[in-house]
């Protein structure tokens, strides 16, 4: 039988989900194998280095390049306080000696002898990776982080903004067509994660953002409305590091886009359940997709995913991803090996893919998603 | 890597280009004693997940060639080799520009000297330059500092001063490194590859300050004098070092280099390769560009001088909305020939962007990316453009005071009205459903001026024959030669102002078996149906024009035609208009489209 492999968005009621908890410098690990976590546990902490400054205390105490370790009066790695005087030249005959203060706390980190400049550190930053999402710790990575094994249902959305949050799943539409409207989301809905259903409009979004929701989650938004929230336009899909309060994830793309069926119904049953959500996505290689995970509260066997589910092949659940049959869902009836001729007389390979209408299309393959659930 | 290439008993060749988007492969075969492209497959390239390994495409494109051909490559996960009857390949060799590339940082003391020669260094060895970090580039120090930490470049290049001068400043720039204490973008265990490659008396320095903390190596400085650049050993090292660490560390690339016969090579340097070699066969100058979907490469040789660019966020999937971005709407809205809803297409490029992988189903979508397309590549030349000025090359001597009129601005070695032939290749060129189509996109995003080869990489398998190339050279001349370059025809362009409904243009032109003759008035395009064949031909440029002789004057010459044919655009060079009238532009679209054949027939 006809195969072939193809991205797919993974929407699974029951799952077991592994997160690598990883520091973005080495540090320590606060937990061990097999320890349960809830999502806001601090798994793993370390400190950055604060902001540096440069001291040019060759020119400041009029000495040569290499006399300045000498005029040093602290030594590297030591605490130095705003106003403190650092370094001071040997003057003539111990008299007119020129003195050199501080302008922060923080530690004199370098001295160089060659370019007569000290470089002094600011305090260091304190850095807490979380759990993300209730579970257990399935492995530590020594001076990194952790994996968490979480045990519940996973939506990947297509593109999202915003950092991780957590909430109370509200499912506030009653249809996966439906348009949400700012009178359905009310101050009941602050800290909570919203769902709505094809489309956001920015009104909508800016009031659920002032009222304290913590994340949203629709079908489809403009790309303008998303540049006007960002400031700019999103010219490459990185994103994440967004300080607007609020993630946003989008289940389908761009324009108003009815949420898919399975995507829809899985948040409903789970309506009122606590929830994380990760609007960070990077669409390059190491591809990360925002995420919404709803732990169970039980242990319940998860069913994974092999890589044959991940092939397309006839009987597949599959959803078009581009015009003109954009967000349809279907059914693939074949797979045809010779190269087809579209309308726009690019000669590609295709699927045939029958609609819930019963009516069959011819599609490129590479406009296919698996539906993976 | 398997080590058994011998240049006689080769008959069957495969090569895969894992690019951003799509795993090429092409498999080629020597027939008659000659080697000849029989096959090509592709597949979505892998290194995303839920795969993240990018064999798996590489297995998905070559289970495609099996498919097409008959051939059995594969048995399980392993090539088979060497090849036996319908079984096996010979050689296998692969290129790549997943995983976003090669992307470097690089640093030199003077932002337009040693830090320009550092910048080009690492373009020529096939990397992204993300940042420039040089002494005088306005930052202050912990800016630096956070600039370094924040874009975690796969490698960097340090370079400044000239070999026994001052040191105090690049030691400055190492400073600055230590400070940040880069870690790189994948693998977190693994040290940052850092080459130093600046002045010899600051080694000791350098290494003291980097040795511990980077994996440091150092090599000849890359501008021993003010007058010579000496870009070479530093590149060789970019490649060893984008082997060694860079590659190992991306997903299924481990697997993915035991399997080749050649060291992988990074994309833009494979298609570098095969760009000086037709301007070196033909002693011409050429631009090509590589339009891929994260990045376009353009690459150019003037004066016998090579250059390449390469516009990291300027590409056809990835990057489409900072196409969009960079360009402006006006800009891609003049070239689809419909009214469009702002809206309607943005968010239609956008979700291009989100799958990028999806290919245009509909002659409207089509339009639309190859609108696109000609803003990608314009605002990639005008990059180009800026940066390939004279004083660059390798081992080039120049005086003192050149070198210091460097500093201000180097003259632009892209003479459009010299150039002799324009090469594309990428997806949106090579697999325009029509050839006229990358003729077109071509023509209206370089504007070439006077009289203009043009050619198209036929299905984008410049890549893997510019790797070929290194390993076996008859067989990648023969390919290049007869299945790769597609000749598309010319392009004549008279420059100059102009007024409306002026002639531009009278040609007279010699086909096989008639005389074509006539004129082109201001506006207008015209396409004659003409084989690559050197016709002899007068074209006379109309009143104040000029085709490369002088304004007024008329040129006796022999031009190609090619698949396509001779393209006449009177549409005017310095200045190229566009209606701004949006029902005046949409009607001149069409009439554009009607007269080169571009699209089918469709209801306007």
């Amino acid at each position: 039988m006809a195969q072939s492999y193809t991205p797919g968005l993974k929407v699974l009621a029951n799952t077991s989900s592994q997160k690598i908890r990883q520091l973005p410098l080495k540090g320590e690990v606060l937990v061990e194998v097999g320890d349960k976590v809830n999502a806001d546990t601090v798994v793993a902490s370390t400190h950055i280095p604060g902001n540096v400054q440069m001291l040019n205390v060759a020119r400041q105490l009029n000495v040569e390049a290499e006399a300045v370790p000498d005029c040093m009066l602290v030594k590297i790695d030591e605490n130095i306080e705003k106003g403190q005087i650092i370094a001071e030249s040997k003057g003539l005959f111990g008299y007119f000696k020129n003195q050199l203060k501080s302008p922060i706390d923080g530690t004199l980190a370098n001295v160089s002898n060659i370019t007569g400049q000290a470089l002094l550190s600011e305090p260091p930053i304190a850095i807490e990776v979380d759990a993300f999402s209730a579970g257990t710790i399935k492995e530590i990575l020594p001076d990194e982080g952790v994996i968490v094994n979480s045990n519940g249902a996973l939506v990947q959305g297509i593109l999202g903004i915003g950092g991780e949050s957590h909430g109370e799943i509200a499912v506030l539409v009653k249809s996966r067509d439906e348009i949400i409207s700012k009178a359905l989301i009310n101050e009941s809905h602050a800290g909570k994660i919203v769902i709505a259903g094809a489309y956001l409009p920015l009104d909508v979004f800016t009031h659920a953002q002032a009222l304290g929701v913590n994340g949203i989650v629709v079908g489809g938004f403009d790309y303008d409305a998303l540049s006007s929230i960002l400031g700019f336009n999103l010219g490459v899909a990185v994103t994440g590091s967004e300080d607007l309060g609020i993630s946003l994830m989008l289940t389908e793309g761009f324009g108003e886009i009815e949420m898919a069926e399975g995507t829809f119904n899985l948040f409903k049953q789970f309506d009122g359940k606590f929830a994380s959500i990760n609007g960070s996505t990077q669409i390059r290689a190491g591809v990360i997709r925002p995420e919404v995970m709803i732990p169970h509260t039980e242990d319940i066997e998860s069913t994974e995913l092999k890589e044959s589910d991940m092939i397309i092949c006839e009987g597949s659940p599959v959803r078009v991803i581009r015009a003109p049959y954009f967000g349809k869902v279907g059914e693939v009836v074949s797979l045809p090996a010779p190269l087809v001729k579209m309308e726009s007389e690019t000669m590609v390979r295709v699927a045939e893919v029958e609609f819930e209408t019963g009516d069959v299309v011819t599609i490129p393959r590479a406009n296919l998603e698996m539906i993976l659930h | 890597m398997r080590n058994n290439i011998n240049g006689d008993n080769i008959n069957v060749i495969m090569a895969t280009d894992c690019g951003s988007t799509t795993t090429k492969s092409i498999l080629i075969q020597k027939i008659d004693g000659e080697y000849r492209l029989t096959h090509r497959g592709e597949a979505p390239t892998t290194v995303e997940a839920p795969f993240e390994d990018v064999t798996r495409g590489v297995l998905n494109a070559i289970m495609e060639l099996e498919e097409l051909s008959g051939r059995t490559i594969l048995k399980g996960e392993d090539i088979k080799s060497p090849a036996t009857g319908d079984d096996g390949v010979d050689i296998y060799i692969s290129t790549s520009s997943a995983g976003g590339g090669l992307q470097m940082m690089v640093g030199g003391v003077v932002k337009s000297m040693t830090g320009e020669s550092a910048q080009r260094a690492a373009l020529g060895a096939g990397a992204i330059v993300m940042d420039v970090l040089a002494s005088n580039d306005g930052r202050l120090y912990h800016e630096k500092v956070k600039r370094i930490r924040q874009l975690r470049p796969d490698m960097i290049l340090l370079s400044g001063g000239i070999d026994g001068g001052t040191v105090s400043h690049v030691v400055e720039l190492a400073e600055v490194l230590e400070a940040a204490n880069p870690r790189p973008r994948l693998g977190i265990n693994y040290k940052l590859p850092v080459i130093y490659a600046g002045n010899n008396k600051a080694q000791d320095a350098i290494q003291e300050r980097l040795g511990e903390i980077t994996d440091l190596t150092v090599v000849d400085n890359i501008r021993p004098t003010l007058e010579e650049e000496n870009l070479q050993p530093s590149r060789d090292r970019i490649h060893d070092l984008f082997m060694e660490h860079v590659m190992a560390q991306a997903p299924g690339y481990k697997k993915l280099m035991e399997w080749t016969d050649a060291p992988i090579m990074p994309t833009p340097g494979a298609v570098g390769e095969i760009i000086q070699k037709i301007a070196k066969q033909d002693d011409i100058s050429v631009v090509g560009v590589d339009i891929g979907g994260a990045t376009t490469d353009v690459f150019s040789v003037f004066e016998g001088q090579f250059n390449r660019t390469v516009s990291a966020n300027l590409g056809m999937s990835y990057s489409i909305c900072n196409v969009l971005a960079e360009a402006g709407i006006p800009n891609v809205a003049r070239w689809v020939p419909y009214e469009m809803n702002e809206k309607g297409l943005t968010n239609r490029i956008a979700n291009k962007m989100i799958r990028p992988t999806t290919i245009p189903q509909s002659l409207e979508a089509l339009k639309i990316e190859q609108a696109i397309a000609r803003e990608a590549m314009r605002l990639s030349f005008e990059q180009h453009k800026e940066f390939a000025v004279n004083l660059k090359g390798i081992q080039q001597k120049r005086t003192i005071s050149d070198a210091f009129e460097q500093s201000s601005s180097g003259r632009t070695l892209v003479n459009l009205m010299e150039l002799d032939l324009l090469v594309g290749s990428g997806g949106v060129l090579s697999h325009a459903p029509r050839r006229e189509q990358a003729t077109r996109m071509l023509v209206d995003a370089f504007l070439p001026e006077g009289i203009t080869r043009l050619a198209v990489d036929s299905i984008f398998m410049m890549p893997q024959l510019g790797v070929l190339s290194t390993v076996h050279e008859k067989a990648a001349v023969e390919v290049f030669e007869k299945d790769c370059l597609i000749q598309l025809g010319s392009c004549v362009a008279p420059v100059g102002k102009f007024k409306e409904g002026q002639v531009m243009l009278t040609y007279e032109i010699n086909l096989l078996n008639e005389c074509i003759t006539g004129e082109i008035v201001a506006g207008e395009m015209k396409l004659i149906q003409a084989e690559y064949v050197g016709c002899s031909a007068t074209f006379k440029p109309g009143n104040g024009l000029d085709l490369g002789k002088g304004k007024n004057e008329p040129i006796q010459t022999k031009i190609y035609g090619g698949l396509v044919g001779i393209l006449l655009d009177g549409r005017g060079r310095q200045p190229f208009t566009i209606p701004s009238n949006m029902s005046t532009r949409v009607r001149k679209l069409w009439e554009w489209s009607d007269a080169t054949n571009e699209y089918p027939a469709e209801e306007k």
